[in-house]
């Protein structure tokens, strides 16, 4: 399907259009995507910068649920992109409190020493 | 157009600072491209239509999750150019498996198309002229209560979590006051007259200790010469240790 036909598709369901196509968004949403993987695997050892680039992730699924929700004008897309907010921000939230506790039992936040502390 | 102009503008200022926030030398200056990420991206959302979101990922994003990103990057004293110091050697990794996802992501983009029947299976079709955040209200409250529930219990589970895992216990070095245990102590149970012979002394066996809870037991030595003045004394003091 091309970009016009997908606007068309759009334009006949009634709904409102985007300025763009979806593929516009979905480029971005891809491109940010590989960002925020590209990010954990260049920061191994900076688990702040982890879950920064997780965010990035979860911003790219975010904005794909919006690109999809406003083309076919179905409103359940941006529902789920409240429920994904919820649960990024609960992530982040329990992901920065393990941070700061690992940090004051051993002083940095090397993700390669994780493993000593097993048992 | 306009619209268009704006959508390459905000995309490609996303683009950028998020490359910024998994490139910059520094975290604090991550934090801050990945607040300007999401400013953009609330831009995007604007752009599609979806003001609520907008909204909600600018004060939730931006006003508590990215602040508390910022807190903890200043708050922790990290050596972070030990962190960085094997930057170089994970990069050949991280571009290998980024092109290897960009070139699958074509692909899927390449082949895909919108299912013919799509716009028939839509399950809240958005009203002409609605209101965004009027009609994200009419679903979520009635077909979506159950699921927005639950999205509360998320939250409550990660406060829970979060206090939990970060709340420090007392760990007993500390010495507090019990205002009530010291006004509720009188003379009579803690005081007693003794008669001691002259050049006999007191035993221990005499001192009745009407609150004996674990004071320290150094405090007892040298009781056995000494008179009341001195008991007295040491049972005001044993209130603060007894925690």
């Amino acid at each position: 399907m091309t970009m016009s036909t997908t606007g068309a598709t759009a334009m006949a369901g009634g709904t409102e259009m985007l300025a763009v196509s979806l593929y516009h968004y979905l480029v971005v949403s891809a491109l940010l995507l590989v960002m925020g993987i590209f990010g954990i695997f260049l920061n191994r050892k900076n688990v702040i910068v982890i879950l920064m680039s997780i965010e990035l992730i979860l911003l790219a699924a975010n904005l794909n649920l919006v690109a999809f929700s406003a083309v076919l004008g179905d409103l359940v897309g941006q529902i789920f992109v409240m429920f994904t907010l919820t649960v990024a921000a609960a992530e982040a939230a329990i992901g920065l409190a393990i941070v700061v506790i690992y940090f004051r039992n051993r002083g940095s936040i090397q993700v390669e020493d994780v493993n000593l502390m097993k048992g | 157009m306009i619209a268009a102009i704006a959508f390459y503008v905000f995309a490609a200022i996303l683009l950028l600072s998020a490359g910024m926030v998994v490139s910059a030398r520094n975290p604090v200056h991550s934090v801050l491209f990945l607040i300007l990420a999401f400013f953009n991206a609330a831009a995007l959302f604007l752009l599609a239509g979806a003001e609520f979101l907008a909204m909600i990922l600018v004060i939730v994003y931006v006003g508590a999750v990215a602040v508390l990103f910022l807190f903890v990057v200043m708050m922790l004293d990290i050596n972070f150019a030990e962190l960085r110091s094997r930057f170089q050697q994970f990069l050949p990794v991280g571009l290998a498996v980024g092109a290897v996802l960009l070139v699958e992501l074509g692909f899927v983009l390449g082949g895909w198309k919108l299912a013919p029947d799509a716009m028939n299976m839509r399950f809240a079709p958005i009203p002409a002229g609605a209101n965004n955040t009027a009609e994200i209200g009419k679903v979520i409250y009635t077909d979506y209560i159950l699921l927005f529930q639950a999205a509360g219990l998320v939250l409550l589970v990660a406060m829970i979590g979060a206090i939990v895992l970060t709340l420090r216990e007392n760990r007993g070095d500390s010495r507090r006051q019990s205002i009530a245990r010291q006004v509720a102590r009188t003379p009579g149970n803690t005081l007693e007259m003794v008669d001691v012979a002259i050049g006999a002394g007191v035993t221990l066996a005499d001192i009745r200790r009407p609150l004996p809870d674990k004071t320290p037991e150094l405090e007892h030595a040298g009781h056995g010469e000494h008179g009341h003045d001195d008991h007295e004394h040491d049972g005001g003091h044993g209130h603060g240790g007894g925690h």
